[in-house]
C-alpha cells in the first residue's frame, strides 16, 4: 500500500499524470469506493487488498473524469483486459491510460498495452475451480429446475442497471433499453422485461466480457447475472477461441466466422 | 408517549392469532422475511416467517402503495374506435407489519408528492386499505441516519400501531389512529392493558451525522457551486439502484405496452440518476452531467420538497448507501455540505 | 373444448427458406398451417430479440431457417447467424428455457419438402409440449387483468 501510495504522489508530483483513480476506504470495514486523487497530499488515501475488485475502467469513458486530465488507473486484471478491450474497440488510444499494478506490495508500471498484454500472459487463466463448480451445478439441474431457479433470481431485478453502469464494456451512448421506437426491452420490472434485459446484456456482452465481476457486484438484489455472463465467456472461447481482453487482436467473436464452424442442432 | 395513543402489551407468541384473525378477515399480510441472506418484504402467513430481528430490508415497502409498476388502462383498438378498460389497482385490505420507523415515515412524503395537486387514485386507494404496523428499532448501523432528519428509532410518525420490543417475549403496543384502534379490535384479547412500560430505553442509539437546520439552507446558495457537485459524485455511475431501493422516492415512467390491437399503458419506477430521465423529445437534455443529475437528488430530497410540499424526501434508513455500488453515502455527503465553508 | 394448435412462428431468409416455402405451396405439398411466417432478407438480419419478441408476445414455437452455408445470397450472413444461434441457445439453455420449442434449419429454395416435414415435424413436438405457459407474456398479451409488483 506505501509503495502505492508513494508511486501516486511521486506520478502526480512530477506531473506525469493529473489524477490517479484507485480505491480507498469505504462506509465500513468491507466496503472500498472509486477514488480520484488529484494532490499528491490525497496520495495517502490509496489501498490496496482484496475487497478491491471493482473494475474502474469504466470512469476513464465519462466525461467529468476525462476533464480532469490525463488518469493513471488502480488495476485488477479485469481492468487490464478492459483496457486492452478499449483497445480493441477504439475506445482508448495506447498510452492515453498508465495502468498500475499492484502485487504483494509492489507496483508495476504498464505505460502502454503491449505492456499490459504481456503482464497478463503471465497470469493464470480461465475459470477458478469454484467458478467451474457454480456454472456445473446450474448446468446439473434438469431445465424446469433452472428456470425455477432463474424466474426466482430475475423476479428480484429492479431493472436499475446498476450491472450496464458498473460495466466497462457496456458504454452505448444509446442503450438498447433507451431506444424506445421499437421499445424492444420493455422498461418495468416485470417477468418479460427482466428476462429480456438479462438475456441482451449477456447477448451483447458475448465475446467481450472481461470476467470482472463488477456487475452481480453492482446488484443491489445479489443476483448472480455474472453467471450469465461467464457461461456465455466459456462458450465464445470454447467454440471460437474468443478471448477478449488478452491482446489488441480484432476478432470480435460475433462479427467474424469460420466456414466451418461447428454445430449439432440446425437441421 | 403520543397524545391520543393508547398503550398496551401484546405478547409475542400472541401473534399467531393476531395474523390469523387478519388473514381471515380478508387482510393481506407484509412482512420483513428472510431469505438467502437478505431480507425483504413478502406476503407472510404465520409470524414464524417474519424476521423481527432486522436492521433493514434491501428494498423498501413503498411497492405496497407504489408498486414496481402497475397497469393502469387496457385499450382495444377496433376500427375508428377505441374500448378502454380502467384497471382497478389490488385494494386488498393490506397490514405492513414489521416496518421501522423511517419507512412508516416514508409514507407522509409519498403521500405529499401523490396528492399534491391531483389526487392519484392508485396510490389514494392503496393508502386507504393499509395498516402499517410500525416496529422501532433496538440497533441501527453505520448508515442508519434517521436522527439527522427528523426521525428516530421509535419514531411514530406514519403508524397506526407501534411495537417496541421488551424482554424478548413481548412488545409495548402504542395505539395510534383510528386504523391501530381498528386492527386492535379485530382480537382485543390479545392486547393486555400496559403498565408503566418505557419504549426509550429499548430504543437503538441513532447519532445524528448531520444537522439538517445546518445544511438545507445553504443548498439554495449551493446550487451553482458545480465544483461540490462534481466531486461528490464522480464515483457516481448513474444507476437507479439508490432511487429504486429508497422508500421516498417516487418517480415514474408511463409507458404503452402495443401490440397491434391490444395495448396496456402503465406506470412503472423512473430514476433521475439516469440520463434518459430528463431527455426532451427535442434531444435537449438539461442535466447531462452525472454531477448534474447527483445535484438533483440531494436538491429534490432537501431543498425543493420542503419548499413546495412542506416535507423532507428523506427518512434518513439508508438503503441508498447500502445499495450503492460505488459507495455513495448520502449521510457523508450531506455532512461534507454541512461541514464546507460557505 | 377445441384440441391445443400450436402458434409456431418462423423467421426466415428471402433468398432460400422462403422461396423454398413458396415451392412447397406451389408443389401442392399439405403441411400443418401453424405456422407464421416473418420474411428477412437473411438469417445473418435475425436478431436474439426477435425470437423472444415472438415468444414473449405468445409463440409456442419458433423456427429459424435460411440458407445453407456457404449459399447466402448475401455471403456470409449465415455464417454470422449461426454464431449467434450457438451463443444464445447456449444462454437460453442455460436459463432453463425449453429448447425443444426452438428450431433451426437451413432449408435452400429447392427444398420444398423439407419445409414441409420440418414444419410438420416443429408443429407435431410443439403440440405435445403445450402452450408454452411458463415463458412471460407481454403485459398487452396477457388476457387476465394483470397483476403488479
Amino acid at each position: 500500500m506505501e509503495a502505492l501510495q508513494n508511486k501516486a504522489r511521486a506520478l502526480l508530483e512530477a506531473g506525469t499524470v493529473q489524477v490517479v483513480i484507485g480505491y480507498a476506504a469505504g462506509s465500513d470495514p468491507e466496503r472500498v469506493r472509486a477514488v480520484f486523487v488529484r494532490r499528491p497530499e490525497q496520495a495517502s488515501q490509496l489501498i490496496f487488498d482484496a475487497r478491491c475488485r471493482q473494475n474502474l475502467a469504466t470512469y476513464l469513458l465519462k466525461p467529468e473524469v476525462r476533464a480532469l486530465g490525463r488518469p493513471t488507473l488502480v488495476c485488477v486484471p479485469g481492468t487490464l483486459r478492459a483496457l486492452l478491450q478499449y483497445g480493441v474497440e477504439n475506445q482508448l488510444t495506447d498510452e492515453a491510460v498508465l495502468a498500475l499494478v499492484v502485487t504483494d506490495g509492489s507496483v508495476t508500471e504498464l505505460p502502454r498495452f503491449a505492456a499490459m498484454e504481456e503482464y497478463l500472459a503471465g497470469l493464470p487463466r480461465g475459470l477458478t475451480p469454484q467458478q467451474q463448480a457454480e456454472l456445473d451445478r446450474i448446468d446439473g439441474l434438469t431445465p424446469a429446475e433452472r428456470w425455477a431457479f432463474w424466474s426466482a433470481e430475475l423476479q428480484r431485478c429492479v431493472k436499475c442497471y446498476a450491472c450496464r453502469a458498473a460495466c466497462p464494456l457496456c458504454y452505448c451512448a444509446r442503450c438498447i433499453t433507451d431506444v424506445n421506437q421499437p421499445q424492444w426491452i420493455p422498461v418495468s420490472s416485470d417477468p418479460l422485461g427482466n428476462l429480456e434485459w438479462n438475456i441482451v446484456r449477456a447477448m451483447h456482452l458475448a465475446g467481450r466480457c472481461v470476467d470482472c465481476g463488477s456487475c452481480a457486484d453492482a446488484c443491489p438484489e445479489g443476483i448472480r447475472i455474472d453467471l450469465l455472463n461467464r457461461v456465455l465467456a466459456r462458450e465464445a472461447l470454447q467454440q471460437f477461441g474468443a478471448e477478449p481482453g488478452f491482446s489488441l487482436r480484432k476478432e470480435y467473436a460475433l462479427a467474424t466466422f469460420k466456414p466451418d464452424d461447428k454445430e449439432e442442432f440446425i437441421r | 408517549m403520543s397524545p391520543g395513543s393508547e398503550l398496551r402489551i401484546l405478547r409475542t407468541e400472541a401473534l399467531g392469532e393476531l395474523f390469523s384473525r387478519l388473514t381471515a378477515s380478508g387482510h393481506r399480510l407484509l412482512a420483513p422475511v428472510r431469505r438467502d441472506g437478505r431480507v425483504e418484504f413478502a406476503e407472510v402467513g404465520s409470524p414464524q416467517e417474519v424476521a423481527l430481528d432486522y436492521i433493514q430490508t434491501n428494498t423498501s415497502a413503498k411497492t405496497a402503495v407504489f408498486p414496481r409498476y402497475e397497469p393502469l388502462l387496457r385499450f382495444r383498438l377496433r376500427g375508428k374506435n377505441a374500448d378502454v378498460q380502467e384497471l382497478p389497482p389490488d385494494t386488498r385490505p393490506t397490514v405492513l407489519f414489521g416496518v421501522h420507523p423511517c419507512d412508516a415515515a416514508s409514507l407522509a412524503t409519498l403521500k405529499a408528492v401523490f396528492t399534491w395537486d391531483s389526487p392519484d387514485p392508485y396510490f389514494e386507494r392503496r393508502l386507504e386499505q393499509l395498516t402499517v404496523v410500525g416496529l422501532s428499532c433496538t440497533r441501527g448501523d453505520a448508515y442508519c441516519f434517521c436522527t439527522s432528519v427528523g426521525g428516530g428509532p421509535g419514531d411514530t410518525r406514519g403508524s397506526d400501531v407501534l411495537l417496541t420490543p421488551l424482554d424478548g417475549d413481548r412488545f409495548l403496543v402504542e395505539i395510534l389512529t383510528d386504523k391501530g384502534r381498528a386492527l386492535a379490535a379485530a382480537a382485543p384479547q390479545l392486547f393486555a392493558l400496559a403498565n408503566g412500560e418505557q419504549k426509550e430505553n429499548r430504543l437503538a442509539k441513532i447519532a445524528p451525522r448531520f444537522r439538517l437546520e445546518q445544511v438545507a439552507p445553504r443548498l439554495p446558495k449551493l446550487f451553482d457551486r458545480t465544483e461540490v457537485w462534481v466531486e461528490q459524485s464522480l464515483r457516481c455511475l448513474g444507476c437507479g439502484a439508490c432511487a429504486f431501493v429508497c422508500p421516498t422516492c417516487s418517480c415514474f415512467d408511463i409507458q404503452d405496452e402495443r401490440q397491434r390491437y391490444d395495448s396496456v399503458r402503465l406506470r412503472c419506477w423512473d430514476s433521475c440518476g439516469f440520463k434518459l430521465f430528463t431527455l426532451h423529445a427535442s434531444g435537449h437534455n438539461p442535466r447531462t452531467r452525472q454531477s448534474e443529475r447527483w445535484r438533483q437528488r440531494i436538491m429534490h430530497k432537501f431543498s425543493y420538497q420542503p419548499e413546495r410540499l412542506q416535507v423532507l424526501g428523506c427518512v434518513g434508513c439508508g438503503r441508498c448507501s447500502r445499495a450503492c455500488p460505488v459507495d455513495m453515502n448520502l449521510a457523508e455527503h450531506m455532512q461534507a455540505l454541512a461541514e464546507m465553508s460557505p | 373444448m377445441a384440441a391445443f394448435e400450436p402458434k409456431i412462428v418462423a423467421f426466415v431468409c428471402n433468398w432460400c427458406t422462403y422461396a423454398g416455402a413458396d415451392l412447397t405451396g406451389t408443389s401442392r405439398i399439405k403441411y400443418a398451417p401453424n405456422v407464421r411466417m416473418i420474411r428477412l432478407p437473411c438469417t445473418g438480419r435475425i436478431d436474439f430479440m426477435l425470437i423472444l419478441q415472438a415468444f414473449g408476445q405468445g409463440a409456442d414455437g419458433v423456427i429459424v431457417s435460411g440458407c445453407h452455408p456457404g449459399d447466402c445470397h448475401y455471403t456470409a450472413g449465415n455464417y454470422h447467424a449461426r454464431r449467434r444461434w450457438i451463443l444464445f441457445r447456449r444462454l437460453l439453455d442455460f436459463l432453463g428455457v425449453d429448447l425443444r420449442r426452438i428450431h433451426f434449419a437451413w432449408v435452400s429454395a429447392a427444398e420444398g419438402a423439407k419445409w414441409a416435414e420440418l414444419v410438420n415435424e416443429v408443429a407435431a413436438t410443439i403440440r405435445e409440449l403445450g402452450p408454452y405457459d411458463t415463458f412471460p407474456k407481454r403485459l398487452a398479451c396477457r388476457p387476465e387483468a394483470v397483476e403488479v409488483a
